[in-house]
């Protein structure tokens, strides 16, 4: 790790716990900014993307502070950006909540739709199945559990490799009634379902990894 | 299934300090919710509770200063109710800190504030705390068809709605989450009320925390077994008769799953 400190910016565009992501990334080290401002969000060393309710709404707000653009710069110039909860879904293809589709960011093809289990929302402390040579749960316990809200998920991953050169993302996975897309890193884009941010000392083990990543 | 059990420590404050005593060592202020909330989250806790009883509304900013102080400390859910009767409530909570809000009376008067709330700031945010009782021969309400009543004023006031349906129908409103609270085990350290769980279970979709009546580790697995998501206490946490740690090993050796 280097001397400096690395900065984060948590963009702030109404939706999710801004709060709460900073001081969990401020415990993890980083020098933490909210702001939703353009330049400030282009030029951190990490962005982190939060979201809470519905997939069109957030998607609305992003757009409005125009952190699709944002999202989009920093990772055609290979600028590190993380999405939490609602902050990750929006990444796949579409979302769907009461039967209405809403588009998302199209980073990864898919779908997010209706978590189907005797009880939703999924709230609470669950286990994941992470790749061995995962950088975000480098180092956590196998049985390490995350604190997970949410009523919705992506079932599928149908990204396939581009080519032998090109690393394939890794994908974590969790089940609650069914598999589904718990944590994904690609490149310089990180998401995680569950709130890092709420998770405890695993949480803050795997804020401190994405910060010594950036 | 692998979601671990939640065991959910509840700490009553008025004007933002502790109502009741405390028997931990090594605290230096046992009145203090911030350094409460640091044990708890120490021993395990997966979710606190605040349940805000300050009578008046002028206290209402030393609440989000507690919720604001305990959020930059603890990094666990935090759950706050009480007082709670407008979106704008909510509002304040959320920008304090608070991950969640309880509430109880005012959806009771007005069903469409779990709508509004669930709307504005999705569902995840909102508990609703039912306080319910066994229905009594000598209430001035005909028993439900459930034979459980939704109550008022700290479970001393009948309402005669069945708590069963009430509870189902903030589910469909938008409710995340169930607080059921027995108002018949309330305080009697007899154990929760599984009858009254199972019946809310059998009809509800979203997680029931069970709460009332704990007294001993051994009355929590019967709460989880007639379907709870989650187990709240109050007092046996407050006066140190119990420890999170062995709820929790109670819970692991009746084969439930925790963290």
């Amino acid at each position: 790790m280097s001397t400096a400190r690395k900065q984060v910016v948590v963009f702030d565009y109404g939706f999710g716990n801004v709060r709460s992501a900073e001081r969990a990334l401020a415990r993890a080290g980083a020098e933490v900014e909210i702001t939703g401002d353009y330049d400030r969000a282009m030029n951190a060393d990490g962005l982190l993307v939060p979201g809470v309710g519905a997939f069109g709404a957030c998607m609305a707000g992003l757009k409005q502070a125009r952190g699709d653009w944002v999202i989009g710069r920093r990772l055609s110039g290979g600028r590190p950006v993380m999405g939490i909860c609602v902050g990750m879904q929006i990444l796949f293809s579409r979302g769907v909540e009461h039967g209405v589709e809403a588009e998302g960011l199209d980073e990864w093809p898919g779908t997010v739709g209706p978590l189907k289990a005797d009880v939703v929302p999924h709230m609470g402390w669950n286990t994941v199945r992470a790749p061995e040579d995962s950088a975000l749960f480098a180092s956590l316990p196998r049985d390490a559990r995350y604190y997970f809200v949410h009523s919705y998920a992506a079932h599928d991953w149908e990204m396939e490799a581009l080519s032998a050169s090109i690393r394939a993302p890794l994908v974590t996975w969790s089940t609650h009634g069914e598999d589904f897309v718990a944590a994904v890193e690609n490149g310089p884009l990180w998401a995680t379902q569950f709130h890092p941010e709420k998770s405890g000392d695993a949480g803050a083990q795997l804020l401190t990894n994405w910060i010594e990543s950036l | 299934m692998t979601l671990a059990v939640r065991v959910i420590p509840c700490l009553d404050v008025d004007g933002g300090r502790v109502v009741k005593g405390v028997n931990f060592q090594n605290l230096r202020d046992a009145g203090d919710p911030v350094e409460m909330a640091g044990v708890y989250d120490a021993e395990g806790a997966d979710e606190l509770t605040f349940l805000d009883i300050t009578a008046s509304s002028g206290d209402r900013e030393t609440t989000y200063e507690m919720v604001r102080r305990t959020a930059e400390q603890v990094f666990i859910p935090l759950t706050v109710g009480g007082g709670v009767r407008t979106p704008e409530d909510v509002d304040r909570l959320l920008r304090a800190g608070a991950d969640k809000v309880g509430v109880n009376t005012a959806a009771i008067a007005r069903p469409e504030l779990i709508r509004e709330i669930a709307e504005r700031f999705g569902r995840q945010v909102l508990v609703l705390s039912v306080d319910a009782r066994r229905c009594r021969e000598d209430s001035e309400h005909p028993p439900t068809s459930s034979g459980f009543e939704v109550t008022t004023h700290g479970g001393r006031r009948g309402t005669g709605i069945d708590a069963v349906e009430w509870a189902e129908r903030a589910g469909e409103l938008g409710a995340g989450e169930i607080l059921l609270n027995s108002m018949d085990a309330d305080g009697t350290r007899a154990g929760y009320d599984t009858g009254m769980i199972a019946a809310v279970r059998a009809r509800v979709g979203v997680p029931v925390i069970a709460s009332g009546g704990a007294g001993s580790p051994s009355d929590f697995p019967p709460a989880v077994e007639a379907g709870a998501d989650a187990v709240l206490a109050a007092s046996v946490f407050h006066f140190g008769d119990l420890r999170i740690g062995e709820v929790k090993e109670t819970l692991r050796a009746a084969g439930h799953p925790v963290r």
